[in-house]
């Protein structure tokens, strides 16, 4: 069972770091929350199971000792992404690696149940029972997991110093990661303007999304929000709404790692993550770079090519 | 009144202090005509030009924007434009995604001595820009 094992490995690294970071249970079996072992008891209240959804390698730049971190594979990348921007220091982070089979996401198993308060879940391999008032329902989590899990190229963590289970390989096609960018770009300009009005629109500027992103690093510096300067205000229009994800989204340039963290924690279920998806299919395309993969990388927009290979003059 | 036929639209133009700035400013010693729909604000270097200066100038009521700066290699701060050509080609390519027609940003060079280029390049743009029209109807 690699929740065993998993325990076995925090204990192990316990003693050499300041914390260990992973999920235990939270007010009931579907919430798992993040926690942070300091004591060989609080070992016990580790958890394993397909709702640890948090990507907790967030919290590492704003650590200052050494710390260890349990992460998936989507997860991994943040790890990768933040080594390649220099947020931080790779001797002082110990990787506990949990190769993942997809995760649930919590809005669309209680969909499935129709909303009805959950009782208890019981995990299993690849679907989840959910006991509710008015029975008992189990629920593949293919069915039920967010839509990054369903074209997942990294199951395994890419960067790990201890494995808590064996190496899963990934069996969905490359190609598929932006099927839904190319989707929405096979329709025309108004209809996307229309898809994107009305997506953008339910925003109540919660900042929930940037506030979970792994890379929103500014923290109480971000622009969204300072006087000075000032970009946006606080009058509740479409425009400010608007103006609030294009600064995620150019932000995250070439930098998001498609953690899914933001469509995750957003309470009006908008599709944060499309712009950003977007942007890194171009700089696929535009310089071979995908994010959070290879650490010895540069994100493309901290560099630059004197002759652009594929950067052609636009002509007016 | 524009010199291109219909209402004047708005347009927003980024120059480098260093090329584009003194290209227009030739084109205007030579006295060549221009359409009068672009106002021009000037930047140190178009790396200074954070593609948010695009998308709120577009959100904020601007018709078209366009940046110019010094030709790749003529950067006076050296590598500046080079920075600008990656994150105005990354603006280029998000703008039609979300919706806006790419057609409404254009980014270019024109170097101090290019007044006639700096002509042709406003007529195009403004041109293009008369074409679709304005961008919010009010």
């Amino acid at each position: 069972m690699s929740t065993q094992k998993l325990k076995e490995i925090i204990t192990k690294v316990l003693p050499d770091v300041e914390t260990v970071i992973c999920w235990q249970e939270g007010f009931d079996k579907l919430n798992v929350t993040p926690i942070f072992i300091t004591s060989p008891e609080q070992v016990d209240k580790v958890v394993w199971n397909a709702a640890c959804a948090q990507n907790l390698a967030s919290y590492l730049p704003s650590q200052k000792k050494k710390v260890a971190v349990v992460v998936k594979g989507c997860d991994s990348r943040t790890i990768v992404q933040y080594m390649q921007e220099g947020l931080i220091d790779r001797d002082n982070v110990v990787i506990i690696g949990m190769p993942c089979k997809g995760i649930i996401s919590k809005k669309k198993v209680q969909k499935a149940v129709n909303n009805e308060p959950v009782e208890e879940v019981t995990f299993a391999d690849d679907s989840i029972k959910v006991k509710t008032p008015s029975g008992e329902k189990t629920i593949a989590i293919k069915d039920v997991c967010p839509s990054k899990c369903t074209t997942c190229q990294y199951p395994t963590p890419i960067i790990s110093d201890h494995l808590a289970a064996d190496a899963i390989q990934s069996d969905k096609p490359a190609d598929s990661v932006y099927a839904d960018v190319a989707e929405l770009e096979s329709k025309s300009l108004e209809e996307r303007w229309a898809y994107f009005s009305k997506e953008f629109d339910k925003c109540i500027r919660c900042y929930a999304c940037r506030n979970a992103c792994p890379m929103c690093v500014c923290q109480d510096s971000c622009i969204a929000e300072t006087r000075d300067p000032h970009w946006i205000t606080q009058k509740l229009s479409f425009d400010e709404k608007l103006m609030f994800h294009m600064i995620h989204a150019l932000h995250l340039a070439g930098r998001c790692v498609e953690c899914g963290e933001c469509e995750r924690v957003c309470p009006m279920e908008i599709p944060v993550a499309k712009l950003k998806k977007k942007i890194n299919k171009e700089m696929k395309e535009l310089f071979d770079y995908t994010p959070g993969v290879n650490p010895e990388d540069k994100p493309p927009m901290f560099v630059f090519n004197v002759d652009e290979a594929k950067i052609k003059e636009h002509k007016l | 009144m524009s010199e291109v036929a219909g209402k004047e639209l708005r347009i927003v133009g980024f120059l480098c202090n260093w090329c584009s700035y003194g290209g227009a400013d030739t084109a205007g010693v030579g006295r060549f005509k221009q359409p009068t729909d672009l106002r021009i604000i000037r930047v140190p270097c178009s790396g200074r030009v954070d593609p948010m200066f695009v998308v709120r100038a577009l959100i904020t009521g601007a018709d078209g924007v366009l940046v110019s700066g010094c030709h790749p290699r003529d950067c006076h701060y050296s590598d500046g434009n080079f920075y600008a050509r990656r994150r105005l080609e990354m603006l280029k390519r998000l703008l039609p995604f979300l919706g806006i027609d790419d057609k409404r940003f254009h980014y270019t060079w024109v170097s101090a001595s290019e007044g006639a280029r700096w002509q042709q390049v406003v007529t195009d743009f403004t041109t293009r820009l008369h074409a679709l029209g304005p961008m919010h109807k009010k």
